[in-house]
């Protein structure tokens, strides 16, 4: 019969401190290619096309030609997938990081 | 591609399905199809990693017996399709009365190709409190 | 006498929204009755609205857990139907990221079974192991949880050699760090008493309800949907962990083994990553209907895929793993301790939102 078996890890965790970060002040460098949000960071290359909007599985793209000329995100219906960035022909969608939503 | 191995009537589904518990085939579960004119149901079992259907094709609105006397573990399949498609079946061990999945006031066989729209209200504690406060 | 408690939808036990009314008689559990339906969201139905290649990240989102399986399942479902050969590369990379798909699930159900029986400082350092998988998928596809890897015809994403050291040092942290957590679940006293001779489910009732997965082969079931060989998993050398104990302590100690077995299989995987193109192109919808079936960490999963020519599904139906493990739970409610009840349900490791899709 064992008792104490957990005795040697809590010791271990006692003299090693915490593990976790003081978050706010202490930040975790994000890895590369962190799927965050999805932008647009040059607009004039966007040909309006609707081609990312069609390929959206949540309709959170909406691209209306006429009468203005426009490319709508809506942040809150994304899920990150990444449909629209591999489906636009010009190249012009990319992922950001999620601290630039 | 999927192979369908036998095809089953009203009439001779509890009997084979039965046949099939006894000779240790598995229950893995039953699938609805809803084909517009018809239903087909699907009765998916398993033996040594190889998969045996059966089909049953029911008429619309559709009244099918029960199988889970048979097999327990079809009552909870059951009792969704009876649900989702509207399909009743008859000899349930234990039945939810159509609301197992669905709450009291949601839409009536949601999952059929025309469903039936019809919403039941019922009295939720938060209307009533309007209603007094009116 | 007896009288109805229920228990749940919200316990501090339960992780999801399952109500037990358990019948009881003192303190024994005569009969229990599950009422789901909280999560509904009819996930099936919106899967025939949209276009099948979308439905790949809609099914990803059906389980927050076992969410990479989902979809490579679906789309393994489409492949069939409309005849593609996937590339080399891409079934060891799916066999990759659904085995770190797995160490993450059984570290997650081992960390919550250890909250159910009151062991909160054991639950905390399993799920501290349990972030270094979680790393290793971020950097591997820029996700934690939905890895949006999956689609028709192979996979979207790569790993290349500095993303296959980093997995690999990951791999050999959780190696040497859960093994001291392997040994408090196992061996400790105060785990045993609560674990040992709870909740038996014999393996003739397993097979007759239909038990799958972890809870299956604890009962003596020999039964693992890897054997069959989907992805690359015939070309990877592993055996079904199997245990005859019945108990919630059997349950555990398949999972222990599962999670090594896992470790190895990815290894292999990434020793083995063939030099091949991601993705075969293909045109055309689906017409046809198929029934695939993959191994998740709870079990077998079920899909029922119909294409009417279309870029429609005529009917998508998911069959997940807790469904069936349902009825089996049932049976270890009987003639149960109350005060067991929990350690039982989190033993199956239920995974309501799937169930109810």
């Amino acid at each position: 019969m064992k008792i104490v078996v957990m005795l040697k890890t809590l010791l271990f965790n006692l003299i090693k401190g915490p593990v976790t970060r003081k978050y706010p002040y202490e930040e975790r460098e994000p890895f590369p290619g962190e799927r965050g949000v999805i932008l647009m960071p040059d607009e004039s290359k966007c040909i309006y096309c609707g081609l990312c909007a069609r390929k959206c599985p949540s309709n959170a793209l909406t691209v209306t030609r006429a009468p203005g000329k426009e490319w709508k995100y809506e942040r809150f219906r994304c899920i990150l997938c990444g449909a629209c960035v591999e489906a636009c022909p010009k190249k012009c969608l990319e992922f950001g990081s999620r601290k630039q939503g | 591609m999927m192979k369908i191995n036998e095809e089953v009537s009203l009439e001779t589904l509890v009997g084979k399905v039965a046949a099939l518990q006894v000779a240790g085939y598995r229950f893995v579960t039953m699938t609805t199809v809803d084909c517009d004119d018809y239903f087909d149901i699907y009765y998916h079992y398993d033996k040594d990693y190889e998969l045996y259907t059966l089909r049953l094709k029911v008429e619309k609105p559709g009244v099918v017996p029960s199988i889970s006397t048979a097999c327990f573990a079809a009552l909870i399949i059951e009792n969704e399709i009876q649900d989702l498609f509207g399909i009743t079946f008859t000899g349930l061990v234990v039945d939810y009365e159509k609301h197992f999945l669905l709450a009291p006031d949601a839409p009536e066989k949601p999952f059929c190709h025309v469903p039936g729209v019809k919403i039941t209200t019922v009295d939720s504690p938060a209307a009533k409190k309007e209603e007094v406060a009116e | 006498m007896s009288m109805i408690v229920p228990f749940g939808p919200q316990h501090p036990v339960l992780p999801e929204p399952l109500q037990l009314r358990l019948e009881i008689v003192d303190e024994t559990v005569v009969s229990a009755l599950p009422v789901i339906g909280y999560v509904h969201r009819g996930l099936e139905r919106l899967a025939e609205q949209k276009d099948f290649q979308q439905d790949t990240y809609l099914i990803e989102h059906i389980c927050g857990i076992c969410s990479f399986m989902h979809s490579t399942t679906y789309c393994t479902g489409i492949e069939e139907i409309m005849n593609i050969e996937i590339p080399e590369r891409a079934k060891y990379l799916r066999v990759a990221w659904s085995e770190m798909h797995r160490i993450h699930s059984h570290l997650l159900a081992l960390g919550l079974l250890a909250d159910a029986f009151g062991f909160e400082s054991l639950f905390y350092q399993i799920w501290r192991t349990r972030e270094h998988i979680m790393d290793a998928m971020e950097f591997t596809t820029g996700g934690r949880v939905m890895l949006s890897a999956a689609c028709v015809g192979g996979v979207r994403k790569d790993i290349n050699e500095e993303q296959k050291k980093f997995v690999l040092e990951k791999l050999a942290a959780i190696e040497a760090e859960f093994k001291e957590e392997a040994h408090v679940l196992l061996d400790d006293y105060t785990v045993k008493s609560r674990t040992v001779g709870v909740g038996i489910l014999d393996a003739k009732t397993a097979y007759e309800r239909g038990a799958v997965g972890p809870t299956a082969r604890a009962s003596g079931i020999k039964m693992d949907h890897r054997m069959t060989g989907y992805f690359a998993y015939d070309k990877l050398d592993f055996e079904p962990v199997v245990e005859d104990g019945c108990d919630a302590y059997s349950r555990t100690k398949v999972r222990i083994r599962e999670v090594y077995q896992s470790i190895d299989l990815i290894r292999q995987a990434l020793a083995a990553l063939p030099d091949t193109p991601l993705k075969t192109p293909f045109k055309g919808n689906p017409n046809g209907e198929a029934a695939v079936r993959a191994e998740q960490p709870r079990g077998e999963v079920i899909y029922y895929l119909k294409g009417n020519g279309t870029d429609k599904l005529a009917r998508c139906r998911v069959r997940t793993p807790t469904f069936a493990n349902v009825a089996p739970m049932l049976h270890m409610l009987n003639g149960c301790n109350l005060a067991n009840v929990g350690v039982i349900v989190l033993s199956v490791d239920p995974c309501i939102s799937c169930t109810e899709r």
